[in-house]
């Protein structure tokens, strides 16, 4: 009985990393490889997506902030409520004092940058999340990693900075041996990693519980049928569901991403531990 | 079991083989593209989109200040008007109370006057009246004396004429003068009673 479930479901092909390796546009085939991998040559979805993405931030921000009347039109609260939310609950609360102001323009272009990428996977006929190609996604975790470094070296010098990060106050001896190789680690090296790790394989994931819902509830109903309706049926309903979530991962990751910049450009500016 | 999991495992085997996709493995051009129109964007919203919002938060907080200060000096200037007035109020008041009280001593003052005037007219009435009275006693004395005199005369002349040692006759002459003289009395009274 099982073993018949099972060979049935051999007709069933799972969603797989190849679903998110999508051809190029206009049809082309051409290939290259590097890191022993086969990759599309040529225009596609998510690359369109990225230059979208950018051109919807800029377009609406440039839109609420041209007027500057003191009493806002309806687009420019928006714009305002939005910049302000990163100016001030991220840029002045996590970064704060003086310095927060240089950082603000980075924040807040990211965090927008990232949300709308995110968002696409849920937007009708485009749904695919940009972020989902970790290529996208490791230029932004190196930029981070370069402008929270670049910006505590440049306060505190290069030796003054590494110091910060890797010396905890007020413990001496042999347990820094100890200690300052793991701060390094923690610090320096595996920070950009997890940023960039978090954010697609956040992305990565949901859009595949998506697939795989959508594909699977359309296999249970039109091949399997019977009694599997149903169950197909759920899977349509439980899609709708995760698809909600996900807007919800989607600002989250995005926010996290911008949290986290933030507090590693307010940890390597920062006077004292 | 193991027929069971035998045909799933080499199907994975078999995919694993055809695609081998790594989906950590970056799409070069995805990474230059990414981070180049992250650039752009950047640079974009910092030159065109921050400078303005920043500009319009600085100029509404210098409004919304200003427009407090200007509300503060209004109200400090009507705190002072306010003020003013009020003390005004209270000279006026005072003011209306002395003039009151000056009123009311000056009516005090006229009553007073006015009784002692009167009080004075009506004792000089008096004095005319008791003036006259004297006056009109001494005519009266004066004439009745002159009138007295020619009476006797006259009287005496009557009882001369008459017989004197006739005492019943000169009693009836007696009161014959009188009776004339009383006729004579009703007859002037009558005579100014009319007149």
């Amino acid at each position: 009985m099982t073993y018949a479930a099972v060979v049935r479901s051999e007709g069933f092909t799972p969603p797989s990393p190849a679903d998110f390796d999508l051809p190029a546009i206009g049809g082309g085939h051409e290939t290259f490889t590097m890191f022993g991998q086969e990759f599309v040559l040529g225009v596609t979805k998510p690359m369109l997506q990225i230059v979208l993405a950018a051109v919807i931030v800029f377009v609406f921000f440039w839109a609420a902030s041209r007027r500057r009347s003191m009493v806002p039109g309806r687009l420019q609260f928006v714009g305002e409520g939005a910049y302000g939310f990163v100016r001030n609950s991220v840029g002045r609360e996590i970064i704060g004092g003086h310095d927060f102001a240089k950082y603000v323009p980075y924040l807040f272009a990211l965090f927008f940058f990232i949300l709308v990428n995110n968002l696409f996977a849920t937007i009708p006929f485009l749904q695919f999340p940009t972020f989902s190609r970790s290529g996208m996604v490791y230029s932004l975790a190196i930029l981070s990693w370069v402008i929270y470094n670049g910006a505590g070296i440049k306060k505190h010098g290069f030796a003054g900075y590494i110091k910060l990060q890797t010396v905890p106050p007020g413990i001496g001896g042999p347990m820094l041996l100890l200690l300052v190789p793991l701060e390094f680690m923690s610090n320096i090296l595996v920070r950009p990693v997890t940023l960039a790790l978090r954010l697609f394989c956040n992305m990565f994931a949901g859009h595949l519980l998506l697939i795989l819902f959508a594909l699977g509830g359309q296999y249970l109903i039109t091949e399997m049928g019977g009694a599997y309706i149903g169950v197909g049926l759920l899977a349509w309903v439980l899609f709708i569901a995760v698809a909600l979530l996900e807007v919800l991962i989607q600002f989250l990751q995005a926010y996290v991403f911008v949290l986290l910049n933030a507090m590693y450009i307010s940890g390597a500016i920062a006077d004292e531990h | 079991m193991q027929a069971l999991i035998a045909p799933l495992v080499v199907r994975a085997a078999e995919e694993a083989e055809e695609h081998e996709l790594n989906p950590l493995l970056p799409h070069l051009v995805e990474i230059g593209l990414s981070l180049v129109v992250f650039g752009i964007l950047f640079f974009a919203v910092k030159k065109f989109v921050v400078p303005n919002f920043e500009t319009t938060f600085e100029e509404r907080t210098k409004a919304i200040e200003g427009g407090l200060e200007a509300a503060e000096t209004k109200q400090a200037e009507a705190d002072a008007k306010l003020a003013e007035l009020e003390q005004q109020l209270a000279d006026a008041r005072h003011e209306a109370a002395r003039i009151r009280e000056e009123a009311r001593e000056h009516g005090a003052a006229i009553v007073a006057e006015m009784r002692e005037q009167a009080q004075a007219e009506a004792s000089r009435i008096v004095e005319h009246g008791k003036t006259q009275i004297e006056a009109e006693r001494q005519q009266a004395i004066t004439s009745l004396r002159a009138e007295v005199g020619t009476l006797a005369t006259s009287l005496a002349g009557r009882i001369v004429g008459e017989s004197l040692d006739d005492d019943e006759r000169s009693s009836r002459v007696v009161d014959r003068f009188l009776a004339d003289l009383e006729t004579i009395e009703a007859s002037q009274a009558a005579g100014n009673g009319a007149s």
